[in-house]
């Protein structure tokens, strides 16, 4: 785990501090007003701003540019890099640019697959995966070397996070491939949403069980849903989501005024329950197109102030 | 074996449209085992031109073999009096077939009837799957046998990704999660401890990256 610090993100989680991490899609465009929007709603009821990377493969505003601009406002950016569109020589070179533009937090994804998106006639790359991306910022942050091993003039300093669904299968294999992420350098993981409790219980249970909690922060994810359509959609559409029916009910069960208030509840609900869970070490708030409703979340989890 | 499937009648006949001779070509190896291109469907394929062409009102004449390999001179050779008598040669083999057959007639125009779709095996009748892409640097002893590279639709090499739902691919539910089955694969030979192990990046200098390749056999060069 790294010790130097660099961002707050960092501070937080290595000061042994509940930290609370937030997403921001960039724009269809480029417009630099849309992201400037969000990160006004965002900022200062978290302590860092996810930047994702064409994410479900659609083309939009590069991550490391939306990071960029939540720099320039004072907002601390996580940037997603996916391995789908870059070979190896991008992915350093724009890991080094990004870091030289005040980016000092990386998430390593594999990416959604091309077929997902809205040009599934894209070629795709995949040149490395995600752990040899997590493997490739560390060395170049401890060894201060690129791949070919050429000694960097400046190297990136970059705080390292990765992914994990607990959701998926095969579940018993979840856990040695958290554990490979961390020997790889994860710093910190951010986790798929957490609906199914129990199932997320049961991995954390096993991830403590190896000592992995005591090697990295994870950082559980949640996302408020917003209605019944979004419940079933994500059940039955999103790959990796794991939404038990009990949810899709409860959502269903109040009127569709009052949907997105019943998914705050739930929300704040799965939170309180996150924090109670050894080795929980923040949470990673995805309100996917609602960015307005994460100050109202963050507060009334009782996680305001921000330090 | 190289899997192919023959292109659609549609798009031969516009392939085939500005000539009034040709020869239909066929490869008794690879594309005759997974029906693309042997000689039942080189017989095929004729008749369907042949009718029709003549439902159209098109002349058009068609003659039929097929050779062993068209992938090696010594049984193109066999092809070469056909050819002569034609103005255009519809090839059913695969790419490599169909350049072969170019070189060899350097002004006979050599005109595909298959898309060359994969290397794969025969897993069932019927059903040919992808399992290796040639990438000139096999690694599949740490995978029990089973080629993420080709397998996986994102290449993983360190562990399925978060979209594996059992046991089946997010971009294709009809296709198994290759990491599904390294894992169970490896299971069943007591391997497990491979999992842990971290793969390094692919060196992808011996595939295709690197432009095509070639193999020299000094001690069977002539």
């Amino acid at each position: 785990m790294k010790t130097e610090s660099t961002g707050k993100l960092q501070q937080v989680l290595t000061s042994g501090g509940f930290a609370v991490t937030s997403e921001c899609g960039p724009p269809r465009g480029s417009d630099p007003e849309i992201i400037r929007k969000k990160g006004d709603l965002l900022k200062g009821c978290v302590d860092a701003v996810n930047v994702t990377d064409n994410q479900t493969a659609i083309v939009r505003m590069s991550s490391i540019a939306a990071c960029a601009h939540l720099v320039a406002m004072g907002i601390e950016p996580v940037m997603q890099m996916v391995t789908r569109d870059r070979n190896r020589i991008a992915l350093q070179s724009d890991i080094m640019g990004a870091y030289s533009l005040g980016i000092n937090n990386i998430l390593c994804l594999s990416g959604d697959h091309q077929t997902f998106g809205s040009q599934p006639d894209a070629l795709n790359v995949f040149d490395i995966d995600s752990m040899n991306l997590v493997r490739t910022v560390l060395t170049m942050r401890e060894q201060g070397q690129d791949m070919s091993g050429f000694a960097l003039k400046g190297a990136p300093q970059m705080f390292i996070g990765a992914a994990a669904n607990p959701f998926a299968d095969p579940f018993d294999y979840r856990v040695i491939r958290l554990a490979k992420k961390i020997d790889a350098g994860a710093d910190f993981i951010q986790t798929q949403c957490v609906y199914n409790m129990e199932r997320f219980k049961a991995w954390m249970n096993m991830a403590r069980e190896e000592g992995l909690t005591e090697k990295v922060h994870i950082l559980a994810g949640v996302t408020p849903m917003k209605s019944e359509g979004m419940a079933k959609y994500m059940a039955n559409r999103v790959a990796g989501m794991d939404v038990p029916e009990s949810l899709i009910k409860r959502m269903g069960s109040v009127s569709k005024q009052k949907a997105p208030e019943e998914g705050i509840k739930i929300c704040l609900e799965t939170i309180a329950e996150l924090r109670d869970i050894k080795g929980v070490h923040g949470i990673h708030l995805m309100a996917i197109e609602w960015e307005d409703v994460v100050a109202q979340i963050v507060s009334e989890a009782g996680l305001m102030p921000r330090p | 074996m190289i899997v192919g499937e023959q292109k659609p009648i549609s798009e031969i006949k516009q392939i085939v449209a500005s000539y009034n001779k040709i020869l239909i070509l066929g490869c008794g190896t690879c594309v005759k085992t997974c029906f693309a291109g042997g000689d039942d469907e080189v017989a095929v394929l004729a008749s369907a031109l042949r009718l029709s062409c003549r439902t159209e009102g098109k002349e058009i004449e068609v003659e039929e073999q097929t050779v062993e390999r068209q992938c090696e001179d010594e049984f193109i050779q066999e092809s070469a009096r056909a050819v002569g008598r034609n103005e255009a040669v519809l090839s059913l083999a695969c790419g490599a077939g169909v350049q072969a057959m170019a070189r060899r007639f350097a002004s006979m125009p050599v005109l595909p009837g298959v898309n060359t779709t994969f290397m794969g095996v025969l897993e069932k009748p019927g059903l040919f799957t992808e399992e290796c892409s040639g990438c000139g640097d096999c690694t599949l002893a740490v995978f029990g046998g089973v080629c993420p590279f080709t397998r996986c639709a994102k290449k993983l090499i360190n562990g399925p990704c978060g979209g594996s739902q059992n046991g089946h691919c997010e971009v294709n539910s009809e296709t198994d999660c290759a990491w599904h089955l390294i894992i169970e694969r490896l299971k069943a030979l007591g391997q497990m401890d491979n999992l842990r192990i971290y793969q390094p990046p692919k060196n992808w200098a011996a595939s295709l990256s690197s432009g095509p390749r070639k193999l020299i056999r000094e001690d069977h060069v002539l």
